[in-house]
């Protein structure tokens, strides 16, 4: 069955209807991650965008147990090609079956390349994945500049708090939409991780008496997320030591003063280099944010710099200053991407006077 | 860390002639080096022995010195030049190798010169096998587990430890003979008592069997900071037990999720940081297709063949990067010149699948053994981009030139299922072939997988090959089909085979519905980020995005696909230093190529790279969108010869010789015509088709003759004959291959063969020198000793040839070059044997030696320039003051079977360059600069003809003079000792021992001299010696005139006394 991808610019793109055949209204980003597409469709971080892959052949290995969290997330799935016959020693069905079972609309047979291009040029934008054959663009067009991400953490955060065992350091993850592996990168190190709803109190996380925070990834613009801000400046006034990634960065950064701007078009990819501003070195880390904190607008005397994007120089992650809190806009806990940084949470582990 | 400003001067080590094993990758990462290095404002010293290169141009280096990679030199050079550092991880093993020893010597040390890249310390963790042990169990890489043991017990109780089953390698046993692999303790065993046996010092290898694993690369780059990246990964689709060279590559990897991807590539950082490595490095590894389980297999410590094949695949510049990080910068100071905003220190992403096929010498060595093991046979390689696997495969297919352009051009359809489900288990250069076949008579995945170990997700992709096929076949061609089978890059002949339409029908069909090829960029990232580099590849069913160009004048420049025995980098330099020579006349330059090896493919070369297949359909494409002014041919050796009639069909006009002229050269009559015009004769001879015509032929001309095809390169096919039995099996072998054109049959002619590469403006003509070939005519040019100047040619023989190459440049209406060769009889009898309108092998040579810079004179008079008025006076040239002399080199000891005796068909891989003002000197730096380094034992062997016993004795009497001990079978003992050469009787091979073969394999022999008899020698025994010599690490020559240069320079030479010379200022 035919689909079609029509973009807020006017421009439409047709290709093979994939996964759910109905239609979807979402913002369109891109990744470049040429593994990992089954981390990608798991990350809660892209609840209200529809995906595009780069790498042309998707689905090589099937649907493996690698999901970084209960379910798919993006409104929609755009590829070149999906492979016709999974294989890997842990596959358990293909990727086709699993976006329909998802209910996930999707298009194949896109030139993404050309794709990636427009979104590069103009920056991210609308977009619909329609099967009907007589979609009428004077209609579409107005519905898709009228698209908002909302407010999805609260669509994609836990329901009710629950604990990973450990008998190490008790660490309270706040889910603002947290990845798998941030949990489980604690939990290997011994921790005791509490995983709290994004919209918890910071007094219940307080009087819970956690050894660290940590604040995690999470979908949407940050400045929407009012709320939990203001939490999260109560957070900061505790002396309890907080990492925090992406989202969770992002939050920290305005719960203290500072702002965020939208991104052209986002850092999506297993490929971007970003450098330690102490020691010189540089890590190649595993992205996803479209938002990325303001460097000039940080007051020096609260947070410092302490990570920057080596391609275009944005802030990559904040040392607060006469405080215990570290956060980064990267993914230490890596899934998909490079495990590079992931030494971050044995400095975490530091943070809260080592493991136990 | 900003540069390091210590470093002015660096010595450059090169990897010296074309090998197997060691190609022109080293050129491309050497050249690319040293760019690189100048480009910092450090003066850089080259050495390098093979003079095909382009890193030894004067433009690359600033001073170059074409001389034997021996230590000796190195140390000579070093006092000469004082260069404050040498970098040795651009040439290979060679030069890692010859740096290594420098070092261990302490020679670097006591003459303050340091190795910067990477540190002996390192080199030496990642090559000596127990360190490298060591040093991976520290860090807790796996690595297969092994022992070497000298009796039954311990290689039981080994085995019983690791688990089976085990590979077992017998030490210094012929080719790995009486190895194996043992499923349990019984064949263990069996095959462990017989290689103990087998094994001349009593060991054998006891290791964990990995074969059928997937095998994986990753290329990594660290710095002094301890910042690492990897540029690209790739798959073997030949699972382990395949050299990678000789392994279909795919990258990145397909069928590892990421768990396995980032699991592999945190252990290649993990090794590379514990190494300490600071430059490139490549980690292979090992990965049991059904766990997470995996072992390091080996670690190159420097730019190698895979280095190169990432650098293209990703457009990163591994070796560019590599060099400013031995100057001391960090990665991420070092600007990404692809896209001209990034930075070296992240990690490119494909948005494309790029495919490698190995280029195997097998239809030079006809009796060589296919199998492909973990002893690498490939000359050359091909690469292919496309955005889906298959199409990537399809054109890789047809850019190997080897008749081959679908998974149906080797035909199986005769072997029964049994026969085919044998030959699935064989490991070859047609495996592909079979598995189609066993896929079109519906053979489970599963059952080819069982037998591969090949992956399922490949074998899918040859069956939607497959499937496309019976879908051409059996349906309606609709557009839709035709869209389909053109996305997966089906060539339009090949749809018009299936489809029963002509081609040209394909051809209209496909442009009335818009299926016309698009091109899509390689730009490191996955087009995250705007590109300023043009490398394109084609894809179809999307949307163009090649800038259209207009303004200047574009030339299409055609390349010469991958290096095979006959057309080797030679033909590269050409093509590069005509496009650079294009550029300064204010051309716009378009290269086309295939070949990752190559400088050409290089991202900066040509405005515009298109790495594509070099076949018409995939030209044309090209041409349709560019629309260039012109397209130059006779830089890329024969496979852009072909091309000639093509382009004119498109409506390219062809820059230079026309190719009517280029027509006349090689069809027989024309010529024969232009010839008796010009008053010059040629050896008389007739055109066949058949084995009758041939014979009839032959014995009008009289025995021996010479047989060959037209329209190929390198002697192809090429035999002489000396009986209606030699004219039968070789007209045979010749129509195993259709035959567009007749075959050749001449008679052959015993003189000394000249060569003659010439430049003509279509009234003047420049012969920059003449080369003199050491063999006599019958041995191919490819694989003679040449020198330049001539040694024994009459002035009157000089001037004939002189005029003979003016009246046949000027007749065949040249523009640009011209390549002759001449056999010359007694005095002053000058024939012509062959005439190539074109660039030659010869080309860098002789530039290089005469200092005259024939490929940018020739692109300069192609374009309208006269000899004159570029400042030459025309005619033969004035001899330059040294004597230079061309060494072939061959890889025989890499493939089992072939038969190494020289004759009219080419088999050498590479060569090297003695240059001195002697021509003892010139032909002793020749001869080691070719890695015949002698006396070492001093006894040699001879087995001659009967008519070379003559030659034999004034040989034998030269070599026994300065102390050499002559074994020599019956006869040749019996003439040597008649006439007072002392030499000592062996038996022969059949013969019980001790016999000649045991004389081989004692280890003590230096040289062989074998002389097999003309024509179609069958004598097993001669085919023995000779296999087992060069196998054991013997010298062999089979021909009498390499013998005796080889003495002359052994005579004649002191090594302490070389001279070196900086070839940039020969003038």
């Amino acid at each position: 069955m035919k689909a079609f991808l029509i973009l807020e610019d006017g421009t439409v793109f047709t290709g093979k209807s994939i996964g759910s055949k109905r239609e979807m209204i979402s913002e369109i980003v891109f990744n470049t991650s040429m593994t990992g597409y089954l981390e990608v469709l798991t990350d809660p971080s892209y609840a209200g965008q529809a995906v595009v892959m780069t790498y042309p052949l998707i689905g090589n290995y099937g649907i493996t147990p690698d999901m970084e969290s209960k379910k798919a997330w993006p409104d929609g799935y755009i590829v070149r090609e999906l492979s016709r016959l999974p294989s890997n020693f842990r596959c358990e069905g293909t990727i086709q079956d699993f976006l329909e079972k998802q209910d996930i609309p999707g298009i194949a047979d896109v030139d993404t390349r050309a794709l990636t291009k427009i979104l590069r040029e103009k920056g991210t934008m609308n977009g619909m994945i329609t099967t009907d054959e007589n979609y009428n663009l004077e209609e579409i067009l107005p519905k898709l500049k009228a698209y908002r991400v909302g407010d999805v953490v609260s669509k994609v955060t836990c329901s009710e708090k629950y604990v990973l065992e450990g008998s190490g350091k008790k660490v309270a993850l706040l889910d603002l939409g947290a990845k798998n592996n941030i949990a489980s990168s604690l939990n290997k190190r011994g921790c005791e991780v509490t995983v709290y709803p994004a919209h918890t109190t910071a007094d219940e996380i307080i009087s819970a008496n956690p050894d660290g925070i940590m604040l995690s990834n999470g979908p949407g613009d940050p400045a929407d997320c009012t709320s939990i801000i203001e939490e999260i400046k109560k957070l900061y006034q505790t002396d309890i030591p907080v990492f925090a990634i992406c989202l969770g960065h992002q939050l920290m950064a305005l719960a203290t003063g500072a702002t965020t701007h939208k991104l052209k078009y986002g850092h999506r990819g297993g490929n971007h280099p970003v450098k330690d501003l102490k020691t010189g070195k540089v890590y190649i880390s595993s992205q996803n944010h479209g938002y990325v904190v303001d460097d000039e607008s940080v007051n020096q005397e609260i947070a410092v710099p302490a990570f920057v994007n080596v391609n275009d120089e944005t802030n990559e992650g904040l040392e607060y200053r006469g405080k215990n809190i570290f956060t980064v806009q990267f993914h230490p806990e890596a899934c998909p991407g490079p495990q590079d940084s992931g030494y971050l949470f044995d400095r975490f582990m530091e943070m809260m006077g080592g493991a136990k | 860390m900003p540069k390091d400003n210590s470093i002015k001067k660096v010595l450059v080590i090169g990897s010296g002639p074309i090998i197997i094993g060691q190609a022109a990758e080293f050129d491309y990462a050497g050249t690319q080096a040293c760019r690189s290095l100048k480009e910092e404002g450090i003066e850089v010293v080259l050495l390098n022995s093979n003079p095909a290169t382009i890193m030894t141009d004067k433009d690359i280096a600033d001073k170059v010195y074409i001389e034997p990679l021996t230590v000796e030199v190195v140390e000579q050079l070093i006092r000469k030049e004082q260069p404050d550092s040498v970098l040795p991880t651009l040439g290979g093993q060679a030069g890692l190798n010859l740096a290594m020893e420098l070092e261990e010597a302490g020679f670097l040390k006591n003459n303050d010169v340091r190795l910067i890249g990477t540190t002996s310390e390192t080199i030496r963790k990642a090559e000596d096998r127990l360190e490298f042990k060591a040093t991976m169990e520290k860090i807790g890489e796996p690595v297969a587990a092994s022992l070497v043991v000298e009796n039954v017990a311990d290689g039981l109780s080994f085995a019983n430890e690791i688990g089976y089953p085990v590979v077992l390698r017998p030490a210094y046993t012929l080719g790995g003979s009486g190895g194996g692999i043992a499923q349990n303790s019984e064949q263990l065993v069996e095959i462990l008592e017989n290689g103990l046996r087998l094994s001349r010092v009593g060991q054998v290898l006891v290791e964990r069997c990995i074969a059928g694993w997937k095998e994986i690369e990753y290329e990594v780059m660290r710095d002094s900071n301890g910042n690492c990246i990897t540029v690209c990964n790739m798959e073997n689709i030949d699972p382990v037990g395949v050299h990678t060279g000789d392994s279909i590559v795919v990258a990145p990897s397909q069928t590892l999720g990421d768990k396995e991807y980032q699991m592999l590539r945190t252990s290649a950082l993990n090794i590379i940081s514990e190494l300490n490595i600071t430059g490139g490095c490549n980690v292979q590894y090992a990965l049991n297709p059904v766990s997470f389980e995996y072992c390091v297999i080996e670690v190159n410590p420097r730019v190698s063949r895979s280095s190169a094949l990432a650098s293209k695949a990703t457009g990163y510049p591994i070796a560019k990067v590599a060099a400013k990080i031995a100057l001391g910068y960090t990665l991420d100071e070092i600007k990404n010149a692809i896209t001209g905003k990034t930075y070296a220190s992240f990690e490119p992403m494909l948005d494309y699948c790029v495919v490698k096929i190995p280029r195997l010498p097998f239809d030079k060595f006809i009796s060589a053994k296919r199998t492909l093991t973990t002893q690498m046979k490939a000359t050359g390689e091909v690469m292919s981009i496309c955005d889906n696997f298959e199409g990537a495969l399809m054109k890789a297919i047809r850019s190997l030139e080897q008749h081959v352009d679908s998974l149906m051009s080797y035909d199986f359809t005769e072997l029964s299922d049994e026969e085919l489900t044998e030959k699935l288990a064989l490991v070859d250069d047609m495996r592909i072939w079979r598995i189609a076949e066993a896929i079109r008579r519906n053979m489970t995945y599963d059952h080819i997988h069982e037998i591969t170990k090949i992956d399922h997700w490949f074998i899918d992709k040859l069956a939607i090959l497959v499937e496309m096929e019976q879908a051409l076949k059996t349906e309606e061609l609709t557009p839709e089909l035709l869209k389909e089978a053109k996305r997966i890059e089906f060539p339009d002949n090949v749809i018009a085979a299936l489809t029963g339409k002509s081609e040209e029908e394909i051809h209209d069909m496909r442009h009335a519905n818009g299926i016309v090829a698009a091109y899509k960029m390689v730009d490191t990232c996955a087009a995250e980020f705007a590109a300023a580099t043009p490398y394109y590849y084609s894809v179809y069913g999307r949307e163009n995005e090649v800038e259209e160009t207009h303004g200047r004048k574009k030339v299409l420049v055609l390349g010469s696909g991958p290096i095979r025995i006959g057309q080797g980098i030679e033909f590269d330099f050409c093509s590069v230093h005509c496009t650079w020579a294009f550029s300064k006349e204010g051309y716009e330059t378009i290269i086309v190529n295939n070949n990752p090896e190559t400088v050409s493919t290089d991202f900066d070369i040509a405005d515009k790279l298109y790495f594509e297949p070099l076949t018409p359909e995939d030209v044309k494409s090209i041409v349709d969108l560019e629309r260039p002014d012109g397209a130059v041919v006779q830089f890329g050796g024969q496979t852009a010869i072909k091309l000639t009639e093509s382009l004119m069909k498109m409506g390219v006009p062809i820059l230079g010789t026309s190719a009517e002229n280029v027509d006349k050269a090689e069809d027989r009559e024309l010529f024969d015509e232009i010839l008796e015009e010009c008053q010059i004769p040629r050896p008389t001879g007739g055109t066949v088709f058949t084995a009758e015509e041939a014979k009839e032929v032959a014995n009008r001309l009289g025995y021996p003759v010479l047989v060959r095809p037209s329209y190929v390169l390198g002697g192809q096919g090429m035999q002489i004959a000396i009986n209606d039995h030699d004219i039968d099996e070789f007209i045979g072998i010749i129509n195993r291959i259709a035959q567009d054109h007749p075959i050749l049959v001449d008679k052959y002619l015993q003189g000394k063969e000249i060569e003659v590469d010439a430049v003509c403006d279509g009234e003047d003509i420049l012969i920059p020198g003449i080369m003199e070939h050491i063999e006599r005519a019958g041995i191919h040019s490819g694989d003679s000793i040449s020198v330049y100047p001539s040694q024994s040619l009459s002035q009157a023989a000089k001037d004939k040839i002189a005029e003979y190459t003016r009246r046949l440049a000027k007749s065949l209406h040249v523009i640009g070059l011209i390549n002759i060769q001449f056999i010359v009889c007694g005095d002053e009898d000058v024939y012509v044997i062959e005439v190539n309108p074109r660039s030659s092998r010869t080309v860098p040579y002789i530039s290089k030696v005469t200092g005259i810079p024939i490929v940018p004179l020739a692109t300069k008079v192609i374009i309208g320039g006269k000899i004159r008025e570029l400042g030459y006076t025309p005619g033969l040239q004035k001899e330059a003051e040294y004597i230079a002399i061309k060494m072939p080199v061959f890889s025989f000891e890499k493939i089992r079977g072939a038969d190494i005796s020289l004759g009219p068909e080419m088999k050498s891989t590479g060569e090297c360059l003695g240059i001195a003002k002697t021509f003892g000197e010139a032909l002793y730096k020749a001869f080691i600069g070719a890695g015949i380094k002698l006396p070492k034992f001093k006894n040699m062997i001879m087995t001659v003809r009967d008519e070379d016993h003559q030659d034999a004795v004034e040989i034998g009497r030269r070599f026994a003079a300065i102390g050499y001990r002559i074994f020599a079978t019956s006869g040749t003992a019996r003439a040597l000792n008649e006439a007072g050469v002392k030499a000592i009787p062996v038996r022969k091979i059949e013969q019980e021992s001790p016999n000649l073969l045991d004389l081989i394999l004692g280890h003590e022999i230096d040289l062989v001299i074998d002389i097999p008899a003309q024509g179609a020698d069958h004598s097993r025994d001669g085919f023995i010696i000779r296999r087992n010599a060069i196998e054991t690490g013997v010298n062999v020559l089979t021909s009498m005139d390499t013998a005796q240069a080889l003495i002359t320079s052994l005579e004649n030479t002191d090594i302490q006394k070389l001279t070196l010379i900086d070839i940039s200022t020969v003038q």
